[in-house]
This record gives structure tokens, C-alpha cells and sequence, in this order.
């Protein structure tokens, strides 16, 4: 995974927050960190998990189909 | 959207066809292992995602930690032992490394890549997992009729288990699919080793109202003799599906898994398989996947509260009954009548009705469904 780094502004209000939150919550060494992984977070569950290629999708729409399920 | 499986990821470790062609062309060379219905079946199930995140066989290390804290070494809910036991012999003649072959009625069903073999104590596996040591449990009998040693590691299915059932078998890939495009954003798990009475339509049909699916699951695997047989309990709910539930509101597909009768651990382990088909809910009524006296009537419901982190939602329930003086089906929440109204559903009362060629009564039993179960010559297990 790629290391590069880009900066990204915010509001100093909810820096601010952050900074507050992540020093008295622990378990985070920046605030960066902190960001990092909330986003993370926010992707993963936005992602539907796909674990198949849209030709194994419709080999499944296919068997659905076919036992009358769709 | 629809829940996202155990652990994020769904497992898959069904051998695509060039690999599985290239093993089994040296299926001779590997050192060889029988196993019984209920391990193809775990194989089966590891290997489609309905364990997510197990991807084999549970090493020591997981398996200690499910007996002692219901939680895999990440801290994932787990609360079933997932293990393969291997007698003495076996064990001889097998080493960590090496890939053995799992044959299930002379099917070479899995490659088990071994990561270890460790002995263990049976006696601890039975009081954690069943409460009880009792050689009576049916589930506590099995662990002891287990080999010394467990057999953990990574498996890759070769061929499904015989299944005289594919029509009704959804994988959680295609049951993922079904439901999105269903359009259901909700959808309530049912797990059922039994022909439907009217108790389990209220039950699923009152878990419904709040939900957009219900996914009825039944568990097909070994029986206990007098238990319905599969094929009677597919056919019954066939039939109760096209007579009484909205054809967009249900879905019936069948999961291959030997019951533990672990009562509380069990609700766990079936809500967390039903996650993994893509259920967000999970109906848990009385006596979840109890035997016997060894449980509490609603121990199973309890367990709940330990795994805030699941990420399926149970639903629980009281039990169902005909109440005369409601002159409904109806539940100790909703009805305030004393027990000389009630008629309880009983599966033993049901069966016996049946076995002596009566049709139960309509407050008990759909006739449509006790019909299609008459049509069967002998509807029980031998
Ligand atoms: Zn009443």
C-alpha cells in the first residue's frame, strides 16, 4: 500500500474536537490516525461487499431464476 | 442494506474448477481421512461463508478461546467449537504441513491443509459448551465418542456432500443476491428442524409485520428416530408458503448442519449463520435449540445480552398458543386468560396425532399442510 500522504482541510472547530477527543479517549497516537481510521471505517461499511464479478452475478441470477426463486 | 457478514468478509474456499481438476487428478497421493455427515458438513459450510470468518478447522488456540470466552482470539462472538477430531492411529500418521484428503462416503469432499494437531479435554468441551457432562445430552454423548486429538487447519472443498436436496440449497452468495434483489433492506432469519404448526406461522409471521423478508432455514442433518423426515419438512412448508405468505414476502432454502443441541451457544451459532445468508434479524422463540431439561425455557434469549456486538439483531418471543376465550392465536403478552382456555402447540401431541393417521385440529395445524404431510407413507425417521 502506498505511503504518499495528501493534505486535507477542515473546519479548526472540529480539529479542534478531534484533538480533545483523541487525547482523552487513548488508544489513538494522532489525530491523523484517528481520521484515518474512521474513514476507513465509514468505506468498509459503505462498500457492498463484492466477492464476485458481475458475470459470476448473473450465473447466480441465472440459478435463482431457475428454482423460481426471483 | 443487508447485513454484512461475520467478521467483514465472506469466506470462500470452494477450489475453483482448475485447481480442483489438478488435485483430483492426484487424489491417490494424498494421505487420506474418513469423516462423518456432521464434518462434510462443516467443511461444506466453511468453505460457502456460512461460518464466516472460519476459513478451516479451529487450531487450539481458537478453540480454547470460544470454551472460555465465546469469542474467537480477535474478540469476534463465536460460541460453537468448530473441530475435527482424529483418533490416535490417525494422528501417527499425519504431521502439521501436510494436506490430507477428507472423504465423506467415499467423496473426496476437502483438502485439509494442517496447521496442528493438539489434544484436549473433553470433559471441560462439554461443560463449556453444553453445561452439563452428561452422557445423556446427545451433544455431550458426541464429544466423547470423539477421537483424542483435534486436526486444525485451512480446507478447500473439492466436492459438495452428497445433497439429495440442491433445489432448495442457497449458498450465502446467492442468498445475498436474492434479497437485494428482492429489495429487502430487512430480513428475519427462521431456523426450524420441524413441519410448520400454526405457532410457527404467528411467530414468523409476527416477526414479518416489522421486517421487508423472511428467510425460513430449516437444518437438514442427522435425525433422531421418530423426528420428521427432511423431505416431509420441505414439503410442508411448500405448501404453507403457496397457501398463506405473500409469495414476495418469504423465501425457503434449506442449510446442511448437525444440530450440537447446545441450547444458548447454539442461538448464537444459528443467528451468526444466518448473518452470514445476510439476515439482519433473527427470531429466537422458547427452548432455542434445546434438548431435554438442560436449558431454561428463554436461557437462549439471555445469551443475548453478552455479544452487544453481533451484528444481527435477535428477535425474541414468548411462546404461541390458541387462546378460546380470544379465539386467536396469541401469546402471555397479549392474551390475560388462565390456562383452561389454552391449547398449547405440542410437537410430541402433533406427531402422535399424525402417527395414528389424525388430522390435528385447524387451530393446531394448516389442513393443506397436514395433507401434504399424509401424502408420505411414513413421514418419520426410522
Ligand atoms: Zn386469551
Amino acid at each position: 500500500m502506498s505511503e504518499e500522504k495528501v493534505p486535507i482541510y477542515i473546519k479548526k472547530e472540529l480539529y479542534e474536537r478531534l484533538k480533545k477527543h483523541v487525547k482523552e479517549s487513548g488508544g489513538f497516537e494522532s489525530i491523523e490516525e484517528f481520521v484515518e481510521f474512521v474513514l476507513n471505517e465509514v468505506l468498509e461499511e459503505e462498500e457492498e461487499e463484492e466477492v464476485y464479478s458481475p458475470e459470476e452475478e448473473e450465473e447466480i441470477k441465472r440459478r435463482l431464476r431457475s428454482l423460481g426463486y426471483l | 442494506m443487508i447485513s454484512r457478514p461475520h467478521g467483514g468478509r465472506l469466506v470462500n474456499r470452494v477450489l475453483a474448477s482448475k485447481r480442483r481438476e489438478r488435485i483430483l487428478e492426484e487424489v491417490d497421493e494424498f494421505e487420506r481421512l474418513n469423516i462423518d455427515q456432521g464434518r462434510a458438513f462443516d467443511a461444506e459450510n466453511i468453505a460457502y461463508g456460512v461460518y464466516s470468518p472460519l476459513e478451516g478447522f479451529m487450531l487450539e488456540e481458537e478453540f480454547l478461546s470460544v470454551l472460555d470466552d465465546m469469542r474467537l482470539p480477535n474478540d469476534l462472538p463465536w460460541t460453537i467449537p468448530i473441530v475435527l477430531d482424529i483418533d490416535e492411529k490417525t494422528a501417527a500418521r499425519i504431521e502439521p504441513g501436510d494436506d490430507v484428503m477428507l472423504y465423506y462416503e467415499d467423496i473426496p469432499v476437502a483438502v485439509l491443509h494442517v496447521e496442528e494437531i493438539y489434544v484436549y479435554d473433553k470433559e471441560r468441551f462439554a461443560r463449556c459448551v453444553f453445561k452439563t457432562t452428561d452422557l445423556a445430552h446427545p451433544g455431550v454423548a458426541k464429544v466423547f465418542s470423539m477421537g483424542k486429538y483435534l486436526i486444525g487447519g485451512r480446507v478447500d472443498l473439492i466436492n459438495d456432500p452428497p445433497n439429495p436436496f440442491e433445489r432448495y440449497t442457497l449458498r450465502p452468495v446467492e442468498t445475498r443476491v436474492l434479497f437485494r434483489e428482492r429489495g429487502w433492506k430487512t430480513v428475519v432469519g427462521f431456523q426450524t428442524r420441524n413441519v410448520p404448526h400454526l405457532g410457527h406461522e404467528y411467530l414468523q409471521k409476527s416477526a414479518l409485520v416489522f421486517v421487508d423478508g423472511l428467510f425460513i432455514n430449516p437444518v437438514i442433518g442427522r435425525k433422531k428416530r421418530g423426528d420428521f423426515r427432511d423431505d416431509v419438512i420441505l414439503s410442508a412448508y411448500e405448501v404453507l408458503l403457496r397457501n398463506y405468505y405473500p409469495r414476495e414476502s418469504a423465501v425457503l432454502s434449506i442449510v446442511r448442519y448437525e444440530m450440537r443441541y447446545a441450547g444458548p451457544r447454539e442461538a448464537i451459532h444459528h443467528a451468526i449463520m444466518r448473518k452470514n445468508f445476510g439476515c439482519t434479524h433473527f427470531i429466537v422463540g422458547r427452548d432455542h435449540a434445546g434438548v431435554g431439561n438442560y436449558y431454561g425455557p428463554y436461557e437462549a434469549q439471555e445469551i443475548f445480552k453478552e455479544f452487544p456486538d453481533l451484528g444481527i439483531t435477535p428477535l425474541f418471543f414468548r411462546e404461541f398458543f390458541y387462546c378460546r376465550k380470544c379465539g386467536a392465536i396469541v401469546n402471555e403478552r397479549v392474551c390475560p386468560h388462565d390456562e383452561s382456555f389454552r391449547l398449547r402447540f405440542s410437537g410430541t401431541k402433533i406427531r402422535e396425532m399424525i402417527r395414528s393417521g389424525k388430522t390435528p385440529p385447524p387451530e393446531f395445524m394448516r389442513p393443506e399442510v397436514a395433507e401434504a404431510i399424509f401424502q408420505f407413507e411414513n413421514p418419520f425417521v426410522e
